[in-house]
């Protein structure tokens, strides 16, 4: 490894469908350049190692500082925000890759939206009355808070699912994010009222049982969200709302 | 019949309208570069403003609307500001109810911290992730909204142009798919850019990378006043990066954070000092131009470097867990050292724009049917935004245009002609056939690098007419390189180069208004600082600065400040306040 420079070693694909490819850029080492700022550099000069001027390297990025979640990929074979991934951190070549969960859109763009689609289908929402002036809303005790705030840090950036062996391209489960989101919601004074709707969408399809309990999800969280905490939990009440809705009938 | 309206932006003031309009039962056609959940809102750390006074300390919404024109130095016209006040207890409560997971008292009651410029615990916070635990309780809302039918995202999608009739009235936008490529019309009875801030015109800012001001820059260009654009706040403490320089929140010094550097090899409590009175929370153009004074003036920065400290270590790390840690660990994520061990390093940074799209008191521009709320319109904060009051800003602000939309939508029911979408479409076509030939030698990434480090030289913190003006010369020397730039990727698929080129278009046309906006008011008045004119002026300048596009530049032309609520004042943060 030179000090002088660092390698980047990238996966790009032009279209969702075409054939991906390697190539490989070097760049003046600087110990606080990070990924989406190396590929920043890389716009001002698309030129390979090799010499050859290519199209700049698409990718998504936006807050820069861990908090929207766009910039996520594959760096060194592990999923993470590529903005924290600083180049003192990297020890020699890095290969930077898009996740491999979810169609590729173009190089590290890759399309995440049915993130959203499954927060629909899990009904991941308080369903308040109406916005307007109801006055204070409920208390929450000081502990209760501390304990869902966690939980509400989730950017939907779906690390949790590239590292979840049940969850592919093509498979129904809807992973780990969401099941913290209904745990949450249920976490809620309000949310818990309608905690059986959220439920039943855990007990369909993709839901909690395609859990394989692997619990790669929680080691890769960047925001070190229990989720495996939540997976059992919600794991539990759906197993109490089974055991109702049967007696009950 | 429902109306049919057009968002674009989905962060906090773009979500809040959505929210309010489908509750009315209205149609909504969302459009957002990201997907709305990763908007820059995400990034607001420390909290939202509202006078619930559960401190006992006597705040009010009257103390916050005081704070706040006193803060912003009598430069924002004063019936909104006050409502934004008055709205903002409701607004905290609401939000408290979709589920946001607010900071709590011993009682279960919501907890408030100090920030900036006030002497009221008046922030309510979800740790040091406010504005992304706000951003989505309103994310969740709006997809309830979405599963019902009433809102339609276009996610992926920017908005390169609105549409106007022969009158001038905006009917709807055209706006591009950024991944086919593919252009396309959208009428709307109404349409509100809630698009956010210019912080790339600044090169490295605090801000997102879709922060770049282009849609405003569109709305300038088709006719909308842009006021006030010389106001630019600049954040005293932000680490500086090579890709953006992060924010580190005011919240840190409401909780007890203290900003220091050495004199005499001594620590040195610089803002205590100066400022007796508020100390650490003085305002952010104060103390920024405090370190600025410190570092370049008296030589005091840390090591010889333009840095100064931002300490924390003094306090009880269960204290800062519980109420700041998403910042701290911003921090050590890019730092990598533990700042509640090792002080932080820090010095100010480009942050937000005071100034925007001139609207009415109903979030209406001048163009008829085209609305803007959230950091992209002028309103609420005049020179200076206190800290935590833009959250509220843009949530109010988005709570207003659901009955102003509406009701402008009931009462114009004429049809517009298709022509008007088939012409704009067809200049838009136009416009990026022109990029896709570009082949010249300069690159757009280069180009806006020198254009963020010239602004932010220049029209930042401390401003000269003469710099101002050689940045005006600059300005259309970048104009013409652009004209010069050659296109690395010409792929009609997902091409974000070419999309660029264009914001970069964009950005240098806001940037003209910001940067002649400065040159014309010679004096000092909350962010807006010139060292040959050191005061305020009321009798020349109390008045906003309104912009028009033309092809050979703004065109300026002054409004008066609606002060009729509270008499303007000596702004000083040394000495208590005085009362108002």
């Amino acid at each position: 490894m030179s000090e002088q420079t660092q390698v980047l070693r990238i996966k790009r694909q032009e279209t969702s469908n075409s054939e991906p490819y390697y190539e490989e850029f070097e760049l003046p080492y600087l110990p606080h350049h990070n990924i989406v700022s190396m590929l920043m550099e890389i716009r001002r000069n698309p030129v390979t190692r090799q010499g050859k001027r290519v199209a700049p390297v698409v990718f998504n990025a936006n807050c820069l500082e861990e908090v929207c979640g766009a910039c996520t990929m594959v760096i060194n074979g592990r999923v993470r925000q590529a903005c924290s991934q600083l180049a003192n951190g990297l020890n020699g070549p890095a290969t930077v890759e898009p996740m491999t969960k979810f169609p590729v859109v173009r190089d590290l763009w890759v399309d995440r939206s049915k993130m959203f689609d499954y927060l629909k289908k899990a009904r991941a929402w308080i369903p308040i009355d109406g916005t307007y002036d109801l006055g204070p809303g409920p208390r929450v005790a000081a502990d209760a808070q501390q304990f869902a705030y966690p939980f509400s840090r989730c950017m939907t950036c779906g690390c949790c699912l590239e590292a979840c062996p049940q969850f592919n391209l093509h498979s129904k489960f809807m992973g780990a994010s969401v099941i913290g989101q209904v745990y949450l919601m249920s976490q809620h004074p309000t949310g818990k009222m309608n905690l059986d709707e959220r439920l039943a969408a855990m007990m369909g399809e993709g839901g909690i049982a395609d859990c394989g309990n692997a619990q790669n999800c929680v080691e890769v969280c960047p925001k070190d969200i229990p989720l495996t905490s939540a997976i059992a939990a919600v794991g539990r009440q759906t197993t109490i709302k089974w055991l109702r809705d049967l007696f009950m009938k | 019949m429902p109306g049919h309206h057009i968002i674009v932006g989905g962060g906090l003031a773009g979500l809040t309208a959505a929210m309010k309009l489908a509750e009315q039962g209205e149609q909504v056609d969302l459009f957002s570069i990201v997907p709305v959940k990763r908007s820059h809102s995400v990034c607001a750390q420390g909290g939202i403003n509202g006078a619930v006074n559960t401190k006992g300390e006597g705040d009010s919404p009257m103390i916050h609307f005081d704070d706040t024109i006193y803060g912003g130095d009598f430069l924002a016209h004063q019936p909104p500001v006050k409502a934004m006040c008055e709205a903002a207890p409701a607004i905290i409560y609401l939000f408290d109810r979709m589920g946001v997971m607010f900071n709590r008292t011993p009682e279960g009651l919501l907890d408030f911290r100090r920030f900036g410029g006030t002497k009221h615990h008046r922030t309510a916070f979800a740790g040091a992730t406010t504005g992304q635990q706000l951003l989505y309780a309103l994310d969740e809302q709006v997809r309830r909204y979405e599963a019902a039918g009433l809102v339609r995202k276009f996610e992926g999608w920017e908005m390169l142009s609105i549409v106007q009739d022969e009158s001038g009235n905006c009917r709807g936008i055209v706006a591009i798919d950024t991944r086919s490529l593919e252009m396309r019309a959208f009428p709307a009875d109404t349409t509100l850019v809630a698009t956010g801030g210019p912080g790339l015109v600044f090169g490295r800012s605090t801000q997102s990378l879709v922060c770049t001001g282009s849609a405003v820059s569109a709305c300038y260009q088709a006719g909308s006043t842009y006021a006030n654009g010389e106001f630019v706040q600049v954040h005293p403490t932000a680490m500086q990066g090579e890709d953006k320089n992060r924010l580190i929140s005011e919240s840190i010094r409401g909780e007890g954070g203290r900003v220091w550097t050495y004199r005499d090899g001594k620590p040195w409590y610089f803002l205590e000092d100066m400022y007796p009175a508020y100390g650490n929370l003085v305002p952010r153009d104060i103390a920024t131009r405090a370190i600025h004074k410190v570092v370049f003036e008296m030589k005091l920065g840390v090591d010889g470097n333009p840095v100064v400290y931002l300490d924390v270590s003094h306090l009880d790390p269960v204290e800062l867990e519980r109420k700041v840690a998403g910042v701290l660990e911003i921090y050590e994520k890019f730092a990598g050292q533990d700042p509640r061990k090792v002080p932080m390093k820090i010095f100010p940074a480009m942050h937000y724009s005071m100034g925007g799209l001139w609207v009415d008191y109903h979030q209406q521009t001048n163009v008829p049917g085209l609305f803007a709320a959230g950091e992209c319109d002028f309103q609420y904060h005049g020179a200076n935004r206190l800290g935590a009051n833009s959250l509220l800003s843009c949530i109010h602000a988005g709570n207003i245009c659901e009955p102003a939309m509406i009701g402008y939508a009931k009462s114009h029911t004429s049809a517009a002609s298709s022509q008007i979408y088939d012409q704009e479409l067809k200049l838009q076509r136009e416009s990026f056939d022109k990029i896709f030939k570009m082949s010249g030698p300069e690159n757009a990434f280069t180009v806006w690098r020198e254009l963020g480090e010239i602004m932010t030289e220049n029209v930042t913190v401390v401003r000269y007419n003469d710099k101002l003006k050689a940045t005006d010369d600059k300005l259309l020397e970048f104009k013409d390189r652009w004209g010069r730039i050659g296109l690395n990727d010409k792929g009609k698929w997902a091409n974000q180069e070419v999309l660029f080129v264009r914001q970069l278009w964009n950005m240098l046309e806001i940037a003209r208004p910001m940067t002649l906006g400065a040159l014309n008011r010679n004096e000092s008045r909350g962010a807006h600082y010139k060292p040959d004119f050191p005061e305020r002026d009321d009798v020349n300048f109390m008045k906003t600065t309104m912009a028009a596009w033309s092809s050979d530049g703004p065109r300026f032309s002054w409004e008066p400040v609606d002060v009729s609520l509270i008499k303007p004042r000596p702004r000083r943060y040394d000495i208590e306040k005085s009362a108002a």
